[in-house]
């Protein structure tokens, strides 16, 4: 027995070794081809040259780096230390998630993202407060400049000319003709496909020209190749792998981009090593020499990192409970760079009964009717005994602000009618009378109970230390009022699967209340206003796909999302959005808890030039900036 | 006379006799008891464990400050005499919540490793005694539980009988059921071999030749011979499956799949205070006293078992 | 082996999760893309067919791409190999060499002050979370003294002496805090097996016939103590491979334990099936190795 044990594992044994190795289709020949053409790019703005005049930035004849044109983000910083390309050492930035493609139409998730904007650009960046700024496009399409024709059914853009790929090919409308054709093919399986939504066609006017034509009235041209998903990728590089063969193409780890720095060395998962794209178009930038973006570890040792012993220079989404994110970042060396963004972190009231199978196994379909959270006054007493003001105060402190809005950027859509609503304020004594009106009477054990009903709530969210505060402080609220709340807490890669067969989604919703954040993607609110009409409802229907969680329906809601989809007049599209907001809050269809910030970032005292920005990636300007002290 | 042997000589040998026939009867595990009894440290674990146990009881009774208080301006207070133990971020009282945690940490522990340690010890106990056909059976089986990915596996197990469990015991005793069941179905194995290796080595003595000879039934020699020669290694199982038990649950609730948040188990405690270790040490030290010194007990009441039933020490 | 990759497979596709999850929050991933990926990942198919298909590919040596990266998952664990060697593997061999003497001489110096401090320590080092010590550590050694780095760096080359040290003061603290918990646990049971076997007759008998003490010790009692040590080095042995997970998390060591964990939690299940399916292989191996190592030991240990 033991001999052909050892027999077979032998076998085994050598097969493994033989098959292993071999298997691999050594993509390593592909980024070699980048690597080489570096010699010939032998421009005469090398780094030394650079470093020897302190004020060469002015010297030169260089085209108007991104920053003027139509710019209205008056909040940049002077990016005028004595720069110069190359003169800094190496940049160390941390994620506590590593990259695992550096391909942003395959990215899977900010950290992908926002690695990959060291090397591919979009044609424009989502400025600080929402506006568009011109990046390889030479100015910003705009109904003034008739860059956005009147019937708003497309808009053109003018490249900047004389952009180089880092293989020193040129940059051409091709390029972004093509980057459409790949994400709109299906097959290709991109993660960013929102972008040609009712995109009929692009076209490649000229090589400095591109035209894009939607299929109706849009009032928000910028969708597509605009900001962190808008980056052009390099047609000769992708494109024998458009398509089912996306996945495989080499360029995915070591993409060609117009962006400041390139690829030398990228370990999926782990860490991605960047050296400077001499073929960048500004001669004076980027400032440091190379760039290391590491991944991995968790939110509160990266706080560490930065703010203590600054092991790096920059660390991603200080995910950290505000006492110690306050005493962390008093380690002088760092500072928390904060800016108030779209993402809400919220309550959802369940409108189905989560306890009603209908036979199949199925609960919370919307033909049911939850017992008292579909009562509004009901609704309303939960929500005057949520306390987000110690939610936002103590567990947020600077990472958020307690709100009592959905929509909370930017600000000219910020509606300021739910300051003076009741179900915005925090008064126990007047939910528990509510609660008494609606016919809840306490119990003898302390609990509401009508008919028979008692008013016992599971409260799921994902599992996280900060979240499981959360719930901590709404529980003792709830308590307050006679309800009994049970907590669960859900491993967040369960909780946010679309998986059909698994009970703990959030989508699937078969508890009474859930917590996660959400946020609009664009400045432009349309498809987050979209989230809760009616025809999204999330049932065994439509295998739980659909977007409104919470089965909640309000045919003045979907009326208002219908005219918006069409309406042009951007102040009526203000008070539209405004109105939608108010509509959420007043009938507490959610109940609003912070405002969170992104970024919520550390950064070395000594780096200048970076500048929050929470409508597109936090390294959108990287190229700008730079670092005093050496 | 001429031995020159007195009367009293002649009745001293009757009364020693008679002596032994009146001194109670002395059974092997008396015995083993006082062994125990002798040895300073096991007593020593005994009165610590009593005391935990006892405290963990009957502390929420006596001690009366709320475990779920919120109150921002008690926030990560050090220890004083309204709050022994210090209290948390949200302003909780740390003494209320490790005396409710500590029930909860402590049966985890020790049932869950009262299941490893019976599963452990019979599979190896089989395997290594009839060696053969079963050994290779058990051992493959055994390789087959090493191997399973742990998480995927909890996943699943933790999703197909959840409810169930909950149906039939009430939620609280049907998570503890599948927490316990879970963690000791994962940590038999590594005993499981221990005690076949000892098995395999201790059945060709002589002594169990002997014992077979006099006609001891298999069983009667695997429990009443070689096993209790195998016991150190069962006892340092034990020690070091408690500690870990008890973590191992914080890290199942760390998945979602373990006690509900609000529960403050001490590996939970643990988990809870690590981000704040520079800020409030003391939120940190109490749990991690708690499972040191419940590690320390029961290994100190292990070593006494394992001298009180080695044959060689008795008197 | 097959029943084992069966039965490893069945589990990671019955288990919930999604390797797609990460979408599910995005408003901007609408759902029938997301079935798109879905099928472009092959995950249509019912899983016993995706087992056959996988066993298939894994007789020709191919181990399949990474939902996540999209990479061959041979070139990912290649990448990993390095670093968990560096790290784990020298902290296995480090509780090793530090675990076995200590266990004797805290057995022959029963209840000294040595092995009371021996004890002590070692009660410590297997009820403490390995994320405390790594924590203590991380906030003692490099952010009150500064002495050491606390994020581990792969990309750095040992090429001379200055690296080498580099290398050696980023590796200290996840070796110490994984050697710990090791040596901690090896280290009693050491001891117990070294208790168990002193008193035996045939030690007696040993020094009855004038052997000096040490070769009693080291000739005689050390090798019948070992068979249990030797079960458990045998049995941790694989799990070098499979990683340590909270350390390489905490440190940020690029090891297979972290690329397990996060496979695990983006349910990206060729990577999953890889490392367990090699994790199991090396059990089995190691298991064999113990075996033989039992009758080396112990001449009395028959196998029928």
């Amino acid at each position: 027995m033991r001999r052909t044990a050892y027999v077979l594992s032998a076998w085994t044994l050598l097969l493994a070794a033989a098959c292993g190795p071999a298997a691999t289709p050594s993509p390593t020949a592909a980024p070699a081809a980048p690597a080489a053409t570096t010699a010939p790019a032998a421009k005469p703005t090398t780094a030394p040259a650079a470093a020897a005049t302190t004020a060469p930035a002015a010297a030169q004849p260089t085209t108007a780096p991104a920053a003027p044109a139509p710019t209205i983000a008056a909040t940049t910083k002077p990016a005028t230390t004595a720069g110069g390309r190359g003169v800094g050492g190496q940049l160390k930035i941390l994620y506590w998630q590593a990259p695992t493609t550096l391909n942003v139409h395959l990215a899977q998730g900010t950290k992908d993202q926002d690695a990959s904007r060291l090397i591919l650009e979009p044609l424009a960046a989502s400025g600080p407060d929402g506006v568009p700024i011109a990046v390889l496009a030479a100015e910003v399409p705009t109904l003034a400049n008739g860059g956005i024709a009147k019937d708003q059914k497309s808009i053109t853009w003018k490249l900047k000319p004389g952009i180089k790929w880092s293989d020193g090919t040129p940059f051409t409308a091709d390029d972004v003709v093509f980057t459409w054709q790949y994400v709109a093919d299906p097959k290709t399986a991109a993660s960013t496909t929102q972008i040609v939504d009712g995109v009929v066609s692009v076209e490649a006017k000229d090589p400095l020209t591109v035209l894009v034509t939607f299929k109706d009235p849009n009032p928000y041209p910028y969708q597509i190749f605009v900001s962190a998903q808008g980056p052009i990728i390099q047609k000769k590089q992708f494109q024998d792998y458009i398509g089912e063969k996306s996945k495989d193409a080499p360029g995915n780890l070591a993409p060609i981009g117009t962006g400041p720095y390139k690829v030398t060395d990228f370990k999926p998962g782990d860490v991605v090593t960047y050296a400077i794209n001499e073929n960048y178009r500004d001669p004076n930038k980027p400032f440091f020499k190379e760039v290391q973006l590491k991944g991995g570890g968790d939110a509160t040792s990266a706080a560490r990192a930065v703010f203590q012993t600054g092991d790096v220079d920059y660390a991603w989404n200080l995910q950290v409970e505000a006492q110690v994110l306050n005493q962390l970042s008093q380690g002088g060396k760092a500072t928390l760079v904060t800016a108030l963004s779209p993402n809400v972190e919220r309550l959802l009231i369940n409108q189905a009964d989560p306890n009603a199978d209908d036979g199949t196994g199925a609960r919370a379909e919307p033909s049911t009717r939850h017992p008292f959270l579909s009562d509004l006054n009901v609704r309303k007493a939960f929500a005057m005994a949520v306390d987000r003001k110690s939610i936002g105060g103590q567990l947020y402190g600077p990472a958020g602000q307690a709100s009592c809005n959905m929509v909370t950027s930017p600000p000219d859509v910020v509606s300021k009618n739910t300051d003076s609503m009741d179900v915005c304020k925090f008064d126990i004594a007047a939910a528990n009378q509510l609660l008494d009106q609606a016919g809840w009477a306490k119990g003898s054990d302390g609990i509401r109970a009508k008919n028979g009903v008692k008013m016992h709530v599971v409260f799921q969210t994902t599992v996280n230390p900060l979240r499981q505060k959360e719930q901590d402080i709404v529980k003792s609220g709830w308590q307050q009022l006679g309800v009994e709340v049970e907590l669960k807490s859900v491993d967040a890669g369960v909780f946010f699967s679309s998986d059909a067969g698994n009970p703990d989604t959030a989508a699937h919703f078969y508890t009474d209340v859930e917590m996660y954040t959400n946020g609009a993607s664009s400045p432009d609110q349309t498809q987050y206003i979209a989230l809760w009409t009616t025809d999204q409802i999330a049932s065994k229907a439509n295998q739980w796909h659909g977007n409104n969680y919470l089965r909640w329906s309000n045919s003045d809601y979907d009326a208002i999302y219908t005219q918006l989809r069409t309406e042009t007049d951007p102040a009526k599209r203000r008070d539209l959005i405004i109105k939608a907001n108010d509509i959420l809050v007043s009938q507490v269809a959610m109940i609003p808890l912070v405002a969170r910030t992104q970024p919520t970032d550390g950064i070395s005292k000594s780096i200048q030039g970076e500048i929050p920005n929470p409508w597109d990636s936090v390294l959108w300007n990287i190229a700008d900036w730079t670092k005093t002290g050496g | 006379m001429a031995t020159g042997i007195t009367a009293r000589e002649l009745i001293r040998p009757a009364t020693v006799a008679d002596d032994a026939l009146r001194r109670p009867s002395r059974s092997l595990w008396s015995d083993a008891w006082r062994q125990f009894r002798r040895h300073r440290l096991a007593m020593f674990g005994v009165v610590v464990f009593a005391i935990l146990l006892v405290a963990t009881l009957i502390g929420p009774f006596v001690y009366r400050a709320s475990s779920d208080a919120i109150d921002y301006s008690q926030g990560l207070l050090g220890p004083s005499l309204a709050h022994p133990f210090g209290t948390d971020d949200l302003g909780r009282d740390l003494l209320a919540r490790v005396l409710l945690g500590g029930r909860v940490s402590m049966a985890v522990g020790v049932f869950a490793v009262l299941i490893a340690i019976t599963l452990g010890t019979t599979v190896g106990a089989v395997a290594g005694f009839f060696g053969g056909r079963v050994d290779s059976l058990l051992m493959r089986v055994t390789d087959i539980f090493l191997a399973l990915p742990v998480l995927p596996l909890l996943l699943m197990v933790t999703y197909l009988f959840r409810d169930p469990l909950k149906r039939v015991f009430g939620p609280e005793l049907g998570i503890f059921l599948l927490i316990v069941g879970v963690i000791g179905a994962l940590n038999w194995m590594a005993l499981a071999r221990l005690v076949r290796a000892g098995f395999l080595s201790i059945k060709q003595k002589e002594f169990v030749e002997a014992a077979r000879c006099v006609g001891a039934s298999n069983r009667r020699l695997m429990a009443n011979h070689i096993l209790p020669n195998t016991l150190s290694a069962v006892i340092v199982a034990a020690t070091v499956g408690v500690g870990q038990a008890i973590i191992t649950e914080s890290a199942l609730s760390f998945l979602g799949l373990g006690f509900p948040p609000d529960m403050p188990t001490w590996g939970r405690l643990l988990y809870d205070a690590q981000n704040f270790l520079d800020l409030a040490p003391h939120w940190a030290i109490f749990p991690g006293l708690m499972i040191f010194l419940i590690v320390l007990s029961i290994n100190y009441i292990g070593d006494g078992m394992r001298d009180a039933l080695d044959p060689r020490k008795t008197q | 082996m097959l029943v084992i990759s069966f039965v490893l497979f069945a589990i990671l596709s019955l288990a919930p999760g999604d390797p797609l999850a990460q979408f599910a929050a995005n408003p901007s991933v609408p759902p029938e893309v997301r079935d798109n990926i879905r099928r472009s990942l092959g995950l249509d198919d019912p899983w016993p067919v995706r087992y056959v298909k996988w066993l298939f590919a894994l007789s020709h040596g191919d181990w399949g791409f990474s939902f996540g990266s999209r990479i061959p998952v041979w070139d990912l664990l290649k990448l990993r190999i390095p670093s968990t060697l560096a790290v784990v593997g020298v902290a296995y061999l480090f509780s090793l060499t530090l675990a076995l003497p200590i266990g004797i001489f805290s057995a022959l110096k029963q209840y000294s002050l040595f092995d009371h401090i021996a004890t002590t320590f070692a009660f410590i080092g297997f009820s403490v979370p390995t994320f405390f010590t790594g924590l203590l550590l991380i906030i003692f050694l490099s952010v009150k003294l500064n002495w050491l780095p606390f994020i581990y760096d792969s990309t750095l080359q040992v090429r001379d002496l200055a690296s080498l040290g580099q290398q050696v003061r980023q590796s200290i603290m996840p070796i110490l805090v994984l050697a710990l918990f090791q040596t901690a646990t090896l280290v009693r049971y050491t001891r117990a097996s070294m208790l168990e076997n002193l008193p035996q007759d045939y030690v007696r008998t040993a020094r009855a016939k004038g052997l000096a003490e040490t070769s009693v010790v080291t000739r005689h009692v050390v090798r019948n103590s070992l068979i249990p040590v030797v079960t458990l080095i045998a049995l941790s042995a694989p799990a070098v491979f499979s990683g340590a997970i909270i350390t390489e998390q905490i440190f940020r060591v690029p090891g297979i334990g972290s690329l397990l964990i996060t496979s695990i939690q983006n349910n990206d299940i060729p990577v999953i099936m890889a490392i367990t399916f090699t994790f199991s292989f090396l059990v089995v191996i190691f298991n064999m190795v113990a075996d033989v190592l039992y009758g080396v030991l112990d001449p009395r240990i028959r196998y029928d």
